[in-house]
């Protein structure tokens, strides 16, 4: 009755909360965010288009703000070395804005006004800054853009493209949040595919909407909770697409660290054949 | 790099915008009896559309590529005045393609006039000679099918023939423009009769096509830039795809459109009906000129034709929608059930447009209800009613708060305040709460109507309390929030605002929350301390609605805002047309809000998205009560509406004598709300 003590008493101390059960890949500092990741050039590939952007930030004391982090994956696409090029500036474009409208306004003013535009516009704009960019410096080439704003046990999720983002929770299932922008993923929405026809299908790596195609790009955004014991998960199709759910699921829940749980996917991803390039970010929110 | 992820969409209208005439390959299919074709494995020419550079496109075809031989340019075209099997002259490239290439040339056995054709170039890359060789083959076969064919919308083959390892069809040319060209030459909108007679001649090639014996012909590949519009207005079929012959195996490269494409054809699947998907997503692209390319794949039924182009009929994108049934045995039959339907169109037969959407949709299923009782008080009733127990208590500016039978409507008792009753109570372990333009909150005894305690204020009280942990809280006019508590009405703290207060206070689970007419929302603590401040445009009148993440508050700005609970950050906001005044109610994944612009809105929580909206004949002041199926809410009309609360459409609409800004109330499978008429009514649901 934590609320009664503070209607009556003016009891401003914040009560650090205990946390009995903890699941195994969760280490034991939890105001912070736990983070871990690998990115790898597969087995079959001779460059890695992949590339992964991680921010994270905290601040404490007596006036704390919430823990906060910035994970961007982004998988390129287009040959001459644009696939890679158009994933990078991808993941800086989406930090560089979201850093400069959300985070940096956040630090000097405590009061939220309409002058600021909303997280889910920040993200929106933030993916489609990238998109400009790309479009401008790389033509021919694309990238997929899954981008999670972490604000305490909060994950706002911007994303084109067929990376994905996942929450595993503590009984060890995937949920996926973001949907694929793939023909094939469309097809198995219809009914007309089985997700097992869809992962051999000719067109699997048909995407419908990708970063640098230009024009005003239609972005996806899903706010999530990221509750006590789960972790968000973002990865590219190199990871998903040859590892199955309940395995990379028993991975992240099994391992002791997030780091060492990333750089095991990816092992299981090369020993599935590596056909792709495997990024992994794990991304734990602080459990207070 | 069979693995690399490549574009689809998009860069396929790009290049197509590019071309002229588009050589994108298309097929013609003699196919076998469709049970065979039924649960065929996907065929390998479905691959993916290469976007390599141009460059590297050139790199592959010269690779394959005789060099001493060739007459090709660099570019690996014909160069103009080149003449092919020492009869046709090149005279100019129409457009080009991944592995093929269209020319416009003449035919020099005919010497003294200018006979002009076109003829295809297609390259034949496979390096395996026994592989070319059944290529080449099956090229010969089916350009002696598509020889023998013979009808006024379909472009005649003159001649095919193979030479530096490309095969060639030489056909008639058509001097006009492809509907593609017509459509982005188009201001506004193609008329509705105009479109459907195109579609008609369609059916009418489709037809002839799928009768062939002994094998119905499938075009599988119609779209605008395969009709042709010629100089006399006809209707020809262009581009009959011998191509996917030349491309089966080549990896990186795609046949058939997206966009237009069922979603059978992607298993493989090619029969007539696939064609009739095709034409019907070939109209919807004209009507609306929504690029299919450019959106999601079959997306048609959740871009309706008349969000874009308000002047097609009702009858038309209905006739539309069923061509588009992604499931095949919803679809028409055939061409001809589909010509059918379009002919018996008022449009059809020249007489103009019939209603277009806007007049029909407002006129649904509408039914009217029956009050199950009604209650009269002394004078207008604005605040909302609620029920406990079987007991309705409703406030009135008759200065009572009414407590009324739920199940009958009889009247128990009531308790004069001293002045009109615009907020809304609430019950607490046996007491009923209840604030008055006398300035005094009243706690009073539910069962018997006597006054327990009060709490007098320094403004009038329109907020309604809430009670939570023990206490009471309630804004007032005096710009304070009180939290009062619940057995003695002592005041345990006040928390100063920048506006009179006249949004309900919420409570959440670590804070309350609520907005004043000085436009700020706030989160105040347990302890009466401000957590955040979110400062709107104008005043907040509505009270939040809370989930365990969110607050959603609607404001006099014309803004709903989705705020992220503890930080107060919006993480979406939606714009109405006028200000809002009522309250959000959040019920699953929906929010839902009236506004002063007269429309009920339905937004997805997590997005802020528009999911439907209704437009009442008034303005909505009134918050909705909700359940699973439907929504209730009052309007300035005078009358409450039942919307489905999924689709947003109307289930009924009672009418009052008064405007209603009171919200209802659900209990006892009945919905209750108040007029200004001074009736309280009770509803079936």
């Amino acid at each position: 009755m934590q609320f009664l003590r503070n209607l009556l008493g003016r009891d401003k101390v914040a009560q650090p909360t205990t946390d009995e059960e903890q699941p195994a890949a969760v280490a034991a500092d939890r105001s912070t965010l736990m983070v871990g990741w690998a990115t790898d050039v597969g087995e079959v590939r001779g460059h890695n288009e992949d590339s992964v952007f991680v921010v994270t930030s905290v601040l404490d004391g007596d006036e704390s703000l919430p823990s906060f982090g910035l994970f961007a994956l982004a998988d390129g696409m287009g040959g001459h070395q644009a696939g890679e090029v158009a994933s990078s500036l991808a993941a800086r474009a989406v930090t560089h804005y979201i850093t400069r409208e959300f985070y940096l306004p956040i630090l000097v003013r405590d009061e939220r006004d309409t002058s600021q535009p909303s997280l889910r516009e920040v993200l929106i704009d933030a993916v489609r800054a990238a998109n400009d960019i790309v479009a401008d410096r790389v033509p021919g080439g694309g990238t997929t853009l899954t981008c999670a704003l972490v604000f305490g046990p909060r994950a706002y999720i911007a994303h084109v493209g067929d990376s994905r983002a996942y929450v595993v929770n503590e009984a060890g299932e995937l949920e996926q949040i973001t949907h694929d922008h793939s023909l094939v993923d469309r097809l198995v929405e219809l009914g007309q595919l089985t997700r097992d026809e869809a992962a051999v299908h000719p067109q699997k790596n048909v995407l419908y909407r990708a970063v640098g195609q230009g024009g005003t790009l239609e972005v996806d955004t899903y706010v999530r909770t990221i509750s006590k014991g789960e972790m968000l998960l973002l990865c590219s199709d190199g990871l998903w697409g040859m590892v199955d759910e309940a395995e990379i699921a028993t991975i992240v829940t099994t391992s002791p660290t997030l780091q060492e749980a990333c750089e095991k996917l990816v092992v299981a991803a090369n020993k599935a054949g590596g056909r792709d390039n495997i990024t992994a970010i794990l991304v734990a929110p602080p459990m207070v | 790099m069979s693995d690399s992820k490549e574009f689809g969409t998009q860069n396929l209208a790009g290049a197509n915008q590019a071309l002229k005439r588009s050589t994108e390959p298309s097929q013609i299919t003699p196919v076998a009896p469709a049970q065979e074709e039924i649960g065929a494995p996907p065929v390998p020419e479905l691959g993916t559309r290469n976007i390599a550079p141009p460059a590297a496109r050139e790199e592959q075809r010269r690779g394959h590529d005789p060099v001493h031989l060739s007459p090709h340019t660099a570019e690996g075209r014909l160069p103009d005045g080149h003449i092919l099997q020492g009869r046709y002259r090149v005279l100019g490239i129409l457009g080009v393609g991944g592995m093929s290439a269209v020319y416009k040339v003449q035919d020099m056995r005919f010497p003294k006039v200018t006979r002009l054709c076109v003829a295809k170039e297609m390259l034949n890359t496979a390096t395996d000679p026994q592989v070319r060789a059944m290529i080449e083959r099956n090229f010969e076969r089916e350009a002696n099918i598509l020889a023998t064919l013979s009808h006024p919308g379909i472009v005649q083959i003159y001649d095919y023939f193979s030479e530096n390892d490309r095969s060639y069809l030489v056909e008639e040319y058509v001097d006009g423009k492809d509907l593609e060209t017509v459509l982005g030459e188009t201001e506004g909108f193609l008329s509705e009769a105009q479109v459907i007679n195109w579609a008609l001649h369609v059916c009418d090639v489709l037809s002839y096509l799928h009768g062939h014996g002994p094998r119905p012909i499938i075009f599988r590949d119609i779209k605008p830039s395969n009709i042709m519009l010629d100089s006399r207005g006809r209707i020809r079929l262009i581009d009959f795809g011998i191509a996917r012959l030349f491309q089966s195996g080549q990896k990186g490269t795609m046949i058939g459109t997206e966009g237009y494409s069922p979603p059978e054809q992607y298993r493989g699947i090619a029969e007539p009906r696939v064609d009739v998907y095709a034409l019907g997503a070939t109209m919807h692209h004209l009507l609306s000129k929504q690029d299919p390319r450019l959106e999601p794949p079959f997306s048609f039924h959740e871009r309706p034709i008349h969000k874009t182009n308000p002047l097609v009929s009702a009858e038309l994108a209905e006739i539309i929608g069923r061509a588009l049934e992604y499931d095949i045995n919803k679809r028409y039959g055939s061409a001809e059930e589909l010509q059918r339907a379009l002919s018996s169109l008022g449009s059809a037969r020249g007489m103009g447009g019939t209603a277009p959407f806007g007049a029909t949709s407002s006129i649904g299923a509408s039914t009217s209800v029956l009050a199950v009782w009604r209650f009269a008080c002394e004078d207008e009733i604005r605040s909302s009613p609620l029920v406990d127990d079987s007991v309705l208590y409703i406030g009135s500016y008759d200065n009572n708060l009414y407590a009324i039978n739920a199940k009958d409507g009889k009247f128990l008792w009531k308790y004069a305040t001293e002045g009109g009753i615009g907020s809304s109570p609430c019950v607490h372990e046996g007491r009923v709460f209840v604030g008055s333009s006398d300035k005094v909150l009243y706690a009073i005894t539910a069962e018997s109507g006597r006054l327990a305690w009060t709490c007098p204020t320094q403004g009038a009280i329109w907020s309604s309390p809430t009670a939570a942990f023990g206490h009471i809280f309630f804004g007032s006019d005096d710009r304070h929030l009180y939290a009062a508590n619940f057995h003695s009405g002592r005041i345990a703290w006040s928390f100063e605002t920048e506006g009179k207060l006249r949004s309900s206070p919420a409570v959440g689970e670590e804070a309350i929350y609520m907005g004043c007419e000085g436009g700020v929302v706030y989160a105040v603590d347990t302890s009466g301390q401000a957590r955040w401040r979110f400062r709107a445009r104008r005043a907040v009148t509505s009270s939040p609605a809370l989930t365990g993440e969110m607050a959603y508050v609607g404001c006099q700005d014309w803004f709903i805002y989705g705020l992220d609970i503890r930080s107060g950050w919006p993480v979406w906001r939606y714009r109405a047309n006028g200000p809002f005044v009522a309250s959000a109610v959040t019920v699953g994944k929906f929010v839902y809000i009236g506004s002063t612009d007269n429309q009920m809105y339905a937004l997805d929580t997590d997005t802020g998205r528009l999911v439907w909206r209704y437009a009442a004949e008034g303005q909505i002041t009134s918050s909705a009560a909700v359940t699973d199926e439907a929504i209730y809410f009052g309007c300035v009309d005078g009358a409450i509406y039942s919307l489905d609360a999924q689709t947003g459409a109307l289930r009924w609409r009672f009418q009052t004598e008064g405007p209603v800004t009171s919200s209802p109330a659900i209990a006892e499978g009945l919905v209750y709300i108040g007029s200004s008429d001074r009736y309280v009514y009770a509803l079936p649901l």
